[in-house]
Protein backbone atom coordinates (compact mmCIF):
# COMPACT_ATOMS: atom_id res chain seq x y z
CA UNK A 1 0.00 0.00 0.00
CA UNK A 2 2.71 2.35 1.04
CA UNK A 3 4.83 1.44 -1.96
CA UNK A 4 2.01 2.26 -4.33
CA UNK A 5 1.45 5.62 -2.63
CA UNK A 6 5.14 6.39 -2.92
CA UNK A 7 5.13 5.41 -6.56
CA UNK A 8 2.28 7.75 -7.37
CA UNK A 9 3.97 10.54 -5.49
CA UNK A 10 7.05 9.99 -7.60
CA UNK A 11 5.00 10.07 -10.76
CA UNK A 12 3.49 13.42 -9.87
CA UNK A 13 6.83 14.99 -9.04
CA UNK A 14 9.01 16.49 -11.71
CA UNK A 15 11.71 14.11 -12.90
CA UNK A 16 14.94 14.47 -11.01
CA UNK A 17 16.77 11.36 -12.15
CA UNK A 18 16.48 11.93 -15.90
CA UNK A 19 17.62 14.95 -17.83
CA UNK A 20 15.14 16.88 -19.90
CA UNK A 21 17.12 16.02 -23.01
CA UNK A 22 16.85 12.31 -22.30
CA UNK A 23 13.13 12.58 -21.78
CA UNK A 24 12.57 14.46 -24.99
CA UNK A 25 14.74 12.24 -27.16
CA UNK A 26 13.55 9.09 -25.38
CA UNK A 27 9.96 10.05 -25.86
CA UNK A 28 10.65 10.80 -29.47
CA UNK A 29 12.33 7.45 -30.07
CA UNK A 30 9.58 5.56 -28.26
CA UNK A 31 7.03 7.40 -30.37
CA UNK A 32 8.74 6.32 -33.54
CA UNK A 33 8.91 2.73 -32.37
CA UNK A 34 5.22 2.60 -31.46
CA UNK A 35 4.24 4.37 -34.65
CA UNK A 36 6.29 1.90 -36.64
CA UNK A 37 4.89 -1.10 -34.81
CA UNK A 38 1.36 0.15 -35.31
CA UNK A 39 2.04 0.73 -38.97
CA UNK A 40 3.62 -2.68 -39.39
CA UNK A 41 0.65 -4.33 -37.74
CA UNK A 42 -1.66 -2.47 -40.08
CA UNK A 43 0.41 -3.46 -43.10
CA UNK A 44 0.30 -7.11 -42.04
CA UNK A 45 -3.47 -7.04 -41.87
CA UNK A 46 -3.65 -5.24 -45.17
CA UNK A 47 -2.82 -8.25 -47.31
CA UNK A 48 -4.89 -10.71 -49.23
CA UNK A 49 -3.28 -13.53 -47.25
CA UNK A 50 -4.70 -12.03 -44.08
CA UNK A 51 -8.15 -11.45 -45.51
CA UNK A 52 -8.41 -14.97 -46.86
CA UNK A 53 -7.20 -16.50 -43.61
CA UNK A 54 -10.87 -16.54 -42.66
CA UNK A 55 -12.98 -19.18 -44.30
CA UNK A 56 -15.90 -16.78 -44.77
CA UNK A 57 -13.70 -14.71 -47.02
CA UNK A 58 -11.72 -17.58 -48.59
CA UNK A 59 -14.56 -19.94 -49.48
CA UNK A 60 -16.97 -17.34 -50.77
CA UNK A 61 -15.72 -14.03 -52.06
CA UNK A 62 -12.13 -15.12 -52.80
CA UNK A 63 -13.23 -18.15 -54.85
CA UNK A 64 -15.51 -15.90 -56.86
CA UNK A 65 -12.85 -13.26 -57.40
CA UNK A 66 -10.63 -15.88 -59.06
CA UNK A 67 -12.82 -16.09 -62.14
CA UNK A 68 -12.87 -12.34 -62.74
CA UNK A 69 -10.73 -9.92 -64.70
CA UNK A 70 -9.33 -8.48 -61.49
CA UNK A 71 -7.64 -11.78 -60.69
CA UNK A 72 -6.30 -12.74 -64.08
CA UNK A 73 -6.17 -10.77 -67.31
CA UNK A 74 -4.06 -10.11 -70.37
CA UNK A 75 -1.90 -7.43 -68.75
CA UNK A 76 -1.11 -9.39 -65.58
CA UNK A 77 -1.93 -6.53 -63.23
CA UNK A 78 -4.24 -7.64 -60.49
CA UNK A 79 -6.31 -6.18 -57.69
CA UNK A 80 -6.18 -7.73 -54.23
CA UNK A 81 -8.81 -7.44 -51.48
CA UNK A 82 -7.26 -4.41 -49.77
CA UNK A 83 -6.96 -2.59 -53.11
CA UNK A 84 -10.73 -2.41 -53.29
CA UNK A 85 -11.73 -2.64 -49.67
CA UNK A 86 -9.33 -0.70 -47.47
CA UNK A 87 -8.69 2.90 -48.42
CA UNK A 88 -5.04 3.81 -48.90
CA UNK A 89 -5.59 7.10 -47.13
CA UNK A 90 -4.17 6.88 -43.59
CA UNK A 91 -7.09 8.31 -41.61
CA UNK A 92 -9.67 6.39 -43.60
CA UNK A 93 -7.55 3.33 -42.90
CA UNK A 94 -7.93 3.63 -39.12
CA UNK A 95 -11.63 4.19 -39.44
CA UNK A 96 -11.95 1.06 -41.57
CA UNK A 97 -9.91 -0.99 -39.09
CA UNK A 98 -12.17 0.06 -36.25
CA UNK A 99 -15.15 -1.11 -38.25
CA UNK A 100 -13.34 -4.33 -39.15
CA UNK A 101 -13.16 -5.29 -35.47
CA UNK A 102 -16.78 -6.31 -35.69
CA UNK A 103 -15.80 -8.88 -38.32
CA UNK A 104 -13.51 -10.57 -35.80
CA UNK A 105 -16.51 -10.67 -33.51
CA UNK A 106 -18.56 -12.35 -36.23
CA UNK A 107 -15.80 -14.89 -36.73
CA UNK A 108 -15.49 -15.72 -33.04
CA UNK A 109 -19.16 -16.31 -32.62
CA UNK A 110 -19.44 -18.19 -35.89
CA UNK A 111 -22.27 -16.15 -37.32
CA UNK A 112 -21.37 -16.95 -40.92
CA UNK A 113 -20.00 -20.48 -41.05
CA UNK A 114 -21.78 -21.91 -44.10
CA UNK A 115 -22.32 -20.85 -47.69
CA UNK A 116 -26.05 -20.55 -47.02
CA UNK A 117 -25.51 -18.21 -44.09
CA UNK A 118 -23.14 -16.16 -46.19
CA UNK A 119 -25.67 -15.94 -49.02
CA UNK A 120 -28.33 -14.89 -46.54
CA UNK A 121 -26.14 -11.99 -45.38
CA UNK A 122 -24.69 -11.09 -48.75
CA UNK A 123 -27.18 -8.39 -49.70
CA UNK A 124 -26.58 -6.66 -46.39
CA UNK A 125 -22.78 -6.87 -46.71
CA UNK A 126 -22.82 -5.79 -50.35
CA UNK A 127 -25.02 -2.83 -49.51
CA UNK A 128 -22.49 -1.68 -46.93
CA UNK A 129 -19.82 -1.74 -49.63
CA UNK A 130 -21.98 0.03 -52.21
CA UNK A 131 -22.83 2.76 -49.73
CA UNK A 132 -19.17 3.20 -48.86
CA UNK A 133 -18.03 3.35 -52.50
CA UNK A 134 -20.85 5.66 -53.42
CA UNK A 135 -19.93 7.98 -50.56
CA UNK A 136 -16.24 8.16 -51.51
CA UNK A 137 -16.98 8.43 -55.26
CA UNK A 138 -15.47 4.98 -55.87
CA UNK A 139 -12.12 6.07 -54.51
CA UNK A 140 -10.60 2.57 -54.58
CA UNK A 141 -11.55 2.00 -58.20
CA UNK A 142 -10.09 5.35 -59.12
CA UNK A 143 -6.80 4.54 -57.39
CA UNK A 144 -6.16 2.29 -60.37
CA UNK A 145 -8.61 3.44 -63.03
CA UNK A 146 -7.98 7.12 -63.45
CA UNK A 147 -10.76 8.91 -65.27
CA UNK A 148 -8.34 11.43 -66.80
CA UNK A 149 -6.29 8.61 -68.29
CA UNK A 150 -9.21 6.85 -69.94
CA UNK A 151 -9.04 7.02 -73.72
CA UNK A 152 -12.66 6.79 -74.80
CA UNK A 153 -11.66 6.14 -78.40
CA UNK A 154 -10.07 2.88 -77.32
CA UNK A 155 -13.06 1.76 -75.28
CA UNK A 156 -15.97 -0.29 -76.48
CA UNK A 157 -18.84 1.84 -77.72
CA UNK A 158 -21.11 0.97 -74.80
CA UNK A 159 -18.35 1.94 -72.40
CA UNK A 160 -17.32 5.23 -73.97
CA UNK A 161 -20.95 6.28 -74.31
CA UNK A 162 -21.53 5.97 -70.57
CA UNK A 163 -18.12 7.16 -69.43
CA UNK A 164 -18.19 10.33 -71.52
CA UNK A 165 -21.64 11.27 -70.26
CA UNK A 166 -22.93 10.05 -66.91
CA UNK A 167 -19.47 9.41 -65.47
CA UNK A 168 -17.84 12.56 -66.86
CA UNK A 169 -20.60 14.79 -65.51
CA UNK A 170 -20.29 13.27 -62.05
CA UNK A 171 -23.88 12.12 -62.23
CA UNK A 172 -22.84 8.52 -61.61
CA UNK A 173 -19.82 6.86 -60.13
CA UNK A 174 -18.14 3.52 -60.98
CA UNK A 175 -20.06 1.44 -58.47
CA UNK A 176 -23.43 2.67 -59.80
CA UNK A 177 -22.82 0.83 -63.05
CA UNK A 178 -20.22 -1.79 -62.13
CA UNK A 179 -21.73 -3.81 -59.31
CA UNK A 180 -20.65 -7.42 -59.07
CA UNK A 181 -17.35 -7.01 -60.92
CA UNK A 182 -15.42 -8.95 -58.28
CA UNK A 183 -17.90 -11.30 -56.62
CA UNK A 184 -21.26 -12.90 -57.24
CA UNK A 185 -24.17 -10.55 -56.85
CA UNK A 186 -26.72 -10.95 -54.07
CA UNK A 187 -30.46 -11.05 -54.75
CA UNK A 188 -30.81 -7.88 -56.83
CA UNK A 189 -34.54 -7.45 -56.84
CA UNK A 190 -35.24 -3.82 -56.06
CA UNK A 191 -31.62 -2.71 -56.21
CA UNK A 192 -31.32 0.44 -58.30
CA UNK A 193 -30.37 -0.16 -61.89
CA UNK A 194 -31.37 -3.80 -61.72
CA UNK A 195 -34.38 -5.62 -62.86
CA UNK B 1 -28.92 -72.56 -79.61
CA UNK B 2 -29.86 -69.31 -77.91
CA UNK B 3 -26.23 -68.18 -78.01
CA UNK B 4 -25.91 -68.80 -81.73
CA UNK B 5 -29.13 -66.95 -82.39
CA UNK B 6 -27.93 -63.99 -80.37
CA UNK B 7 -24.57 -63.92 -82.11
CA UNK B 8 -26.05 -63.98 -85.58
CA UNK B 9 -28.41 -61.22 -84.56
CA UNK B 10 -25.45 -59.13 -83.47
CA UNK B 11 -23.71 -59.76 -86.79
CA UNK B 12 -26.84 -58.82 -88.68
CA UNK B 13 -26.99 -55.48 -86.90
CA UNK B 14 -23.32 -54.52 -86.90
CA UNK B 15 -22.49 -55.99 -90.33
CA UNK B 16 -23.77 -53.14 -92.50
CA UNK B 17 -22.29 -50.56 -90.16
CA UNK B 18 -18.86 -52.17 -90.48
CA UNK B 19 -19.14 -52.18 -94.26
CA UNK B 20 -20.03 -48.50 -94.33
CA UNK B 21 -17.08 -47.56 -92.16
CA UNK B 22 -14.79 -46.64 -95.05
CA UNK B 23 -17.37 -44.46 -96.71
CA UNK B 24 -18.13 -42.49 -93.58
CA UNK B 25 -16.10 -39.37 -92.85
CA UNK B 26 -16.26 -37.61 -89.54
CA UNK B 27 -15.28 -34.05 -88.66
CA UNK B 28 -12.28 -35.49 -86.89
CA UNK B 29 -9.34 -35.36 -89.26
CA UNK B 30 -7.54 -38.36 -87.88
CA UNK B 31 -8.41 -41.79 -86.66
CA UNK B 32 -10.11 -42.21 -83.33
CA UNK B 33 -7.00 -43.39 -81.54
CA UNK B 34 -4.96 -40.30 -82.39
CA UNK B 35 -5.43 -37.15 -80.40
CA UNK B 36 -6.18 -34.18 -82.65
CA UNK B 37 -3.94 -31.17 -82.13
CA UNK B 38 -5.69 -28.62 -79.93
CA UNK B 39 -7.55 -25.87 -81.77
CA UNK B 40 -6.35 -22.34 -81.21
CA UNK B 41 -8.52 -20.60 -78.63
CA UNK B 42 -10.77 -17.97 -80.11
CA UNK B 43 -11.42 -14.70 -78.34
CA UNK B 44 -14.79 -13.05 -78.37
CA UNK B 45 -14.38 -9.58 -79.87
CA UNK B 46 -15.23 -6.78 -77.46
CA UNK B 47 -17.69 -5.53 -80.01
CA UNK B 48 -19.25 -7.11 -83.05
CA UNK B 49 -21.90 -4.66 -84.17
CA UNK B 50 -24.34 -4.88 -87.07
CA UNK B 51 -24.46 -8.61 -87.53
CA UNK B 52 -27.15 -9.42 -90.10
CA UNK B 53 -30.05 -11.69 -89.25
CA UNK B 54 -29.91 -14.90 -91.24
CA UNK B 55 -33.52 -15.96 -91.07
CA UNK B 56 -36.92 -14.72 -90.03
CA UNK B 57 -37.48 -14.77 -86.26
CA UNK B 58 -33.84 -15.41 -85.56
CA UNK B 59 -32.92 -14.35 -82.05
CA UNK B 60 -30.44 -11.52 -82.71
CA UNK B 61 -26.80 -12.25 -81.91
CA UNK B 62 -25.21 -10.47 -78.99
CA UNK B 63 -23.00 -7.75 -80.49
CA UNK B 64 -20.71 -7.30 -77.48
CA UNK B 65 -18.65 -9.17 -74.94
CA UNK B 66 -20.52 -10.65 -71.99
CA UNK B 67 -17.65 -11.94 -69.92
CA UNK B 68 -18.61 -12.34 -66.29
CA UNK B 69 -22.23 -11.32 -66.77
CA UNK B 70 -24.36 -12.95 -64.09
CA UNK B 71 -27.70 -14.42 -65.15
CA UNK B 72 -29.29 -16.49 -62.45
CA UNK B 73 -32.12 -16.46 -59.95
CA UNK B 74 -30.55 -13.61 -58.03
CA UNK B 75 -29.52 -11.22 -60.79
CA UNK B 76 -29.85 -10.69 -64.52
CA UNK B 77 -27.14 -8.44 -65.87
CA UNK B 78 -28.67 -8.34 -69.37
CA UNK B 79 -31.91 -6.88 -68.04
CA UNK B 80 -29.98 -4.21 -66.17
CA UNK B 81 -29.64 -2.57 -69.60
CA UNK B 82 -32.23 -4.19 -71.87
CA UNK B 83 -35.34 -4.18 -69.66
CA UNK B 84 -38.24 -1.83 -70.32
CA UNK B 85 -37.23 0.02 -67.20
CA UNK B 86 -33.60 0.61 -68.16
CA UNK B 87 -33.15 0.48 -71.93
CA UNK B 88 -33.52 4.23 -72.51
CA UNK B 89 -31.03 5.09 -69.82
CA UNK B 90 -28.36 3.01 -71.60
CA UNK B 91 -29.51 3.51 -75.16
CA UNK B 92 -29.79 -0.27 -75.39
CA UNK B 93 -32.11 -2.42 -77.49
CA UNK B 94 -35.39 -2.96 -75.69
CA UNK B 95 -36.41 -6.52 -74.87
CA UNK B 96 -39.24 -7.58 -77.18
CA UNK B 97 -42.81 -7.73 -75.84
CA UNK B 98 -42.92 -11.30 -77.09
CA UNK B 99 -40.77 -12.08 -74.05
CA UNK B 100 -43.64 -11.18 -71.76
CA UNK B 101 -45.89 -13.93 -73.06
CA UNK B 102 -46.15 -17.17 -71.22
CA UNK B 103 -46.62 -20.42 -73.10
CA UNK B 104 -50.38 -19.90 -73.22
CA UNK B 105 -49.77 -16.56 -74.94
CA UNK B 106 -50.99 -14.61 -71.95
CA UNK B 107 -49.14 -11.35 -71.45
CA UNK B 108 -47.42 -11.09 -68.07
CA UNK B 109 -46.42 -7.92 -66.26
CA UNK B 110 -42.76 -8.84 -66.52
CA UNK B 111 -40.37 -11.05 -68.47
CA UNK B 112 -41.77 -14.55 -68.68
CA UNK B 113 -39.75 -17.22 -66.85
CA UNK B 114 -39.29 -19.12 -70.11
CA UNK B 115 -37.49 -16.10 -71.58
CA UNK B 116 -35.51 -15.16 -68.49
CA UNK B 117 -32.31 -17.02 -69.34
CA UNK B 118 -31.16 -14.87 -72.25
CA UNK B 119 -28.28 -17.10 -73.34
CA UNK B 120 -30.61 -19.95 -74.24
CA UNK B 121 -31.38 -18.09 -77.47
CA UNK B 122 -28.96 -15.20 -77.77
CA UNK B 123 -25.24 -15.81 -78.15
CA UNK B 124 -22.16 -13.77 -79.03
CA UNK B 125 -20.12 -14.80 -82.07
CA UNK B 126 -16.46 -15.34 -82.75
CA UNK B 127 -14.92 -15.07 -86.18
CA UNK B 128 -14.32 -18.69 -87.05
CA UNK B 129 -14.17 -20.73 -90.22
CA UNK B 130 -17.18 -23.05 -90.34
CA UNK B 131 -16.18 -26.67 -89.74
CA UNK B 132 -18.36 -27.93 -92.57
CA UNK B 133 -19.54 -26.26 -95.71
CA UNK B 134 -23.04 -24.91 -95.46
CA UNK B 135 -25.50 -24.26 -98.26
CA UNK B 136 -27.91 -22.27 -96.10
CA UNK B 137 -29.35 -19.17 -97.78
CA UNK B 138 -30.11 -16.11 -95.65
CA UNK B 139 -33.56 -14.50 -95.54
CA UNK B 140 -32.95 -12.31 -98.58
CA UNK B 141 -32.95 -15.41 -100.79
CA UNK B 142 -36.69 -15.76 -100.19
CA UNK B 143 -37.37 -12.67 -102.29
CA UNK B 144 -35.76 -14.10 -105.41
C1 LIG C 1 -11.53 -12.84 -38.71
C2 LIG C 1 -11.96 -13.35 -40.01
C3 LIG C 1 -11.99 -12.30 -41.12
C4 LIG C 1 -10.89 -11.67 -41.67
C5 LIG C 1 -9.42 -11.86 -41.34
C6 LIG C 1 -11.41 -10.75 -42.66
N1 LIG C 1 -12.78 -10.84 -42.70
FE1 LIG C 1 -14.02 -9.69 -43.83
N2 LIG C 1 -15.64 -10.45 -42.92
C7 LIG C 1 -15.62 -11.48 -41.98
C8 LIG C 1 -16.96 -11.69 -41.49
C9 LIG C 1 -17.38 -12.73 -40.44
C10 LIG C 1 -17.80 -10.72 -42.13
C11 LIG C 1 -19.29 -10.46 -41.91
C12 LIG C 1 -19.41 -9.42 -40.82
C13 LIG C 1 -20.83 -9.06 -40.47
O1 LIG C 1 -21.65 -9.96 -40.31
O2 LIG C 1 -21.09 -7.86 -40.34
C14 LIG C 1 -16.93 -9.98 -43.03
C15 LIG C 1 -17.37 -8.95 -43.86
C16 LIG C 1 -16.57 -8.31 -44.79
C17 LIG C 1 -17.02 -7.32 -45.74
C18 LIG C 1 -18.44 -6.79 -45.86
C19 LIG C 1 -18.44 -5.32 -45.58
C20 LIG C 1 -19.38 -4.81 -44.52
O3 LIG C 1 -19.14 -3.63 -44.11
O4 LIG C 1 -20.31 -5.48 -44.09
C21 LIG C 1 -15.94 -6.95 -46.48
C22 LIG C 1 -15.90 -5.95 -47.61
C23 LIG C 1 -14.81 -7.68 -45.98
N3 LIG C 1 -15.21 -8.49 -44.96
C24 LIG C 1 -13.52 -7.57 -46.48
C25 LIG C 1 -12.40 -8.04 -45.83
C26 LIG C 1 -11.05 -7.66 -46.19
C27 LIG C 1 -10.65 -6.73 -47.31
C28 LIG C 1 -10.23 -8.31 -45.31
C29 LIG C 1 -8.67 -8.18 -45.24
C30 LIG C 1 -8.17 -6.81 -45.00
C31 LIG C 1 -11.06 -9.10 -44.42
N4 LIG C 1 -12.38 -8.90 -44.77
C32 LIG C 1 -10.59 -9.92 -43.43
C33 LIG C 1 -14.49 -12.18 -41.57
C34 LIG C 1 -13.18 -11.78 -41.80
C1 LIG D 1 -5.37 -2.72 -58.20
C2 LIG D 1 -5.91 -1.95 -59.31
C3 LIG D 1 -7.41 -2.02 -59.58
C4 LIG D 1 -8.45 -1.66 -58.75
C5 LIG D 1 -8.38 -1.18 -57.31
C6 LIG D 1 -9.65 -1.82 -59.53
N1 LIG D 1 -9.35 -2.27 -60.80
FE1 LIG D 1 -10.66 -2.61 -62.30
N2 LIG D 1 -9.17 -3.37 -63.45
C7 LIG D 1 -7.84 -3.41 -63.10
C8 LIG D 1 -7.12 -4.12 -64.11
C9 LIG D 1 -5.62 -4.38 -64.12
C10 LIG D 1 -8.06 -4.52 -65.10
C11 LIG D 1 -7.82 -5.32 -66.37
C12 LIG D 1 -7.20 -4.53 -67.46
C13 LIG D 1 -7.08 -5.38 -68.70
O1 LIG D 1 -6.15 -6.18 -68.76
O2 LIG D 1 -7.93 -5.24 -69.56
C14 LIG D 1 -9.35 -4.01 -64.65
C15 LIG D 1 -10.52 -4.15 -65.37
C16 LIG D 1 -11.72 -3.56 -65.01
C17 LIG D 1 -12.93 -3.55 -65.82
C18 LIG D 1 -13.07 -4.12 -67.21
C19 LIG D 1 -13.82 -5.42 -67.18
C20 LIG D 1 -13.82 -6.16 -68.50
O3 LIG D 1 -14.38 -7.25 -68.51
O4 LIG D 1 -13.26 -5.66 -69.48
C21 LIG D 1 -13.89 -2.88 -65.10
C22 LIG D 1 -15.32 -2.61 -65.53
C23 LIG D 1 -13.29 -2.49 -63.84
N3 LIG D 1 -11.98 -2.92 -63.83
C24 LIG D 1 -13.96 -1.81 -62.85
C25 LIG D 1 -13.44 -1.59 -61.58
C26 LIG D 1 -14.21 -1.07 -60.47
C27 LIG D 1 -15.68 -0.69 -60.53
C28 LIG D 1 -13.37 -1.01 -59.40
C29 LIG D 1 -13.70 -0.54 -57.97
C30 LIG D 1 -14.67 -1.34 -57.23
C31 LIG D 1 -12.05 -1.47 -59.84
N4 LIG D 1 -12.16 -1.82 -61.17
C32 LIG D 1 -10.92 -1.51 -59.06
C33 LIG D 1 -7.29 -2.87 -61.95
C34 LIG D 1 -7.99 -2.42 -60.86
C1 LIG E 1 -23.13 5.31 -66.28
C2 LIG E 1 -22.62 3.99 -66.13
C3 LIG E 1 -21.12 3.80 -65.95
C4 LIG E 1 -20.28 4.43 -65.06
C5 LIG E 1 -20.65 5.51 -64.04
C6 LIG E 1 -18.98 3.82 -65.21
N1 LIG E 1 -19.02 2.87 -66.19
FE1 LIG E 1 -17.48 1.72 -66.82
N2 LIG E 1 -18.66 0.87 -68.23
C7 LIG E 1 -20.02 1.09 -68.38
C8 LIG E 1 -20.54 0.25 -69.44
C9 LIG E 1 -21.98 0.18 -69.90
C10 LIG E 1 -19.43 -0.50 -69.93
C11 LIG E 1 -19.43 -1.55 -71.04
C12 LIG E 1 -20.11 -2.79 -70.59
C13 LIG E 1 -19.40 -3.60 -69.60
O1 LIG E 1 -18.17 -3.71 -69.64
O2 LIG E 1 -20.08 -4.20 -68.74
C14 LIG E 1 -18.27 -0.09 -69.14
C15 LIG E 1 -17.00 -0.58 -69.33
C16 LIG E 1 -15.92 -0.28 -68.52
C17 LIG E 1 -14.59 -0.79 -68.69
C18 LIG E 1 -14.14 -1.69 -69.84
C19 LIG E 1 -13.83 -0.81 -71.02
C20 LIG E 1 -13.90 -1.49 -72.34
O3 LIG E 1 -13.69 -0.81 -73.35
O4 LIG E 1 -14.19 -2.68 -72.38
C21 LIG E 1 -13.82 -0.30 -67.68
C22 LIG E 1 -12.34 -0.55 -67.43
C23 LIG E 1 -14.67 0.55 -66.87
N3 LIG E 1 -15.94 0.54 -67.42
C24 LIG E 1 -14.26 1.20 -65.74
C25 LIG E 1 -15.02 2.16 -65.09
C26 LIG E 1 -14.53 2.94 -63.97
C27 LIG E 1 -13.17 2.80 -63.33
C28 LIG E 1 -15.53 3.79 -63.62
C29 LIG E 1 -15.48 4.89 -62.54
C30 LIG E 1 -14.37 5.85 -62.65
C31 LIG E 1 -16.66 3.52 -64.49
N4 LIG E 1 -16.31 2.53 -65.37
C32 LIG E 1 -17.89 4.16 -64.44
C33 LIG E 1 -20.79 1.98 -67.67
C34 LIG E 1 -20.31 2.81 -66.67
C1 LIG F 1 -11.94 -5.06 -58.02
C2 LIG F 1 -12.36 -4.70 -56.70
C3 LIG F 1 -12.55 -5.81 -55.65
C4 LIG F 1 -11.66 -6.75 -55.25
C5 LIG F 1 -10.26 -7.04 -55.79
C6 LIG F 1 -12.28 -7.45 -54.15
N1 LIG F 1 -13.55 -6.94 -53.92
FE1 LIG F 1 -14.84 -7.52 -52.47
N2 LIG F 1 -16.28 -6.29 -53.23
C7 LIG F 1 -16.08 -5.39 -54.26
C8 LIG F 1 -17.33 -4.69 -54.52
C9 LIG F 1 -17.54 -3.64 -55.58
C10 LIG F 1 -18.28 -5.21 -53.60
C11 LIG F 1 -19.76 -4.79 -53.44
C12 LIG F 1 -20.67 -5.91 -53.90
C13 LIG F 1 -20.62 -6.14 -55.39
O1 LIG F 1 -20.81 -5.20 -56.16
O2 LIG F 1 -20.40 -7.31 -55.78
C14 LIG F 1 -17.58 -6.20 -52.80
C15 LIG F 1 -18.17 -6.94 -51.79
C16 LIG F 1 -17.47 -7.74 -50.90
C17 LIG F 1 -18.03 -8.41 -49.75
C18 LIG F 1 -19.49 -8.34 -49.31
C19 LIG F 1 -20.24 -9.56 -49.79
C20 LIG F 1 -20.57 -9.55 -51.26
O3 LIG F 1 -20.32 -10.56 -51.94
O4 LIG F 1 -21.07 -8.55 -51.76
C21 LIG F 1 -17.01 -9.08 -49.15
C22 LIG F 1 -17.11 -9.94 -47.90
C23 LIG F 1 -15.81 -8.86 -49.93
N3 LIG F 1 -16.12 -8.04 -50.98
C24 LIG F 1 -14.57 -9.37 -49.61
C25 LIG F 1 -13.48 -9.38 -50.49
C26 LIG F 1 -12.28 -10.16 -50.29
C27 LIG F 1 -11.97 -11.04 -49.10
C28 LIG F 1 -11.47 -9.94 -51.37
C29 LIG F 1 -10.12 -10.58 -51.71
C30 LIG F 1 -10.13 -12.02 -51.84
C31 LIG F 1 -12.17 -8.99 -52.24
N4 LIG F 1 -13.38 -8.69 -51.66
C32 LIG F 1 -11.68 -8.48 -53.43
C33 LIG F 1 -14.91 -5.16 -54.94
C34 LIG F 1 -13.75 -5.93 -54.82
Amino acid sequence: MLAIKRFFKMLSKPAVHFSLGFLTIGGFVAGIIFWGAFNTALEATNTEAFCTSCHEMRNNVFEELKTTIHYSNRSGVRATCPDCHVPHNWTDKIARKMQASKEVWGKMFGTINTREKFEAKRLHLAQNEWTRLKANDSLECRNCHEFDSMDFTLQAERASKQHSTALASGDKTCIDCHKGIAHELPEMKGVEGYH
Amino acid sequence: MKKILLMSLCLLITGPAMAAKDAMKSLRAQSLEVQDPAQKLKNYPRENLNQPLSYIQQPPLIPHQIRGYQIDRKANKCLSCHSFKNFQRYDATKISVSHFLNRDSQALADVSPRRYFCLQCHVPQVKAKPLVENSFQPTAALKK
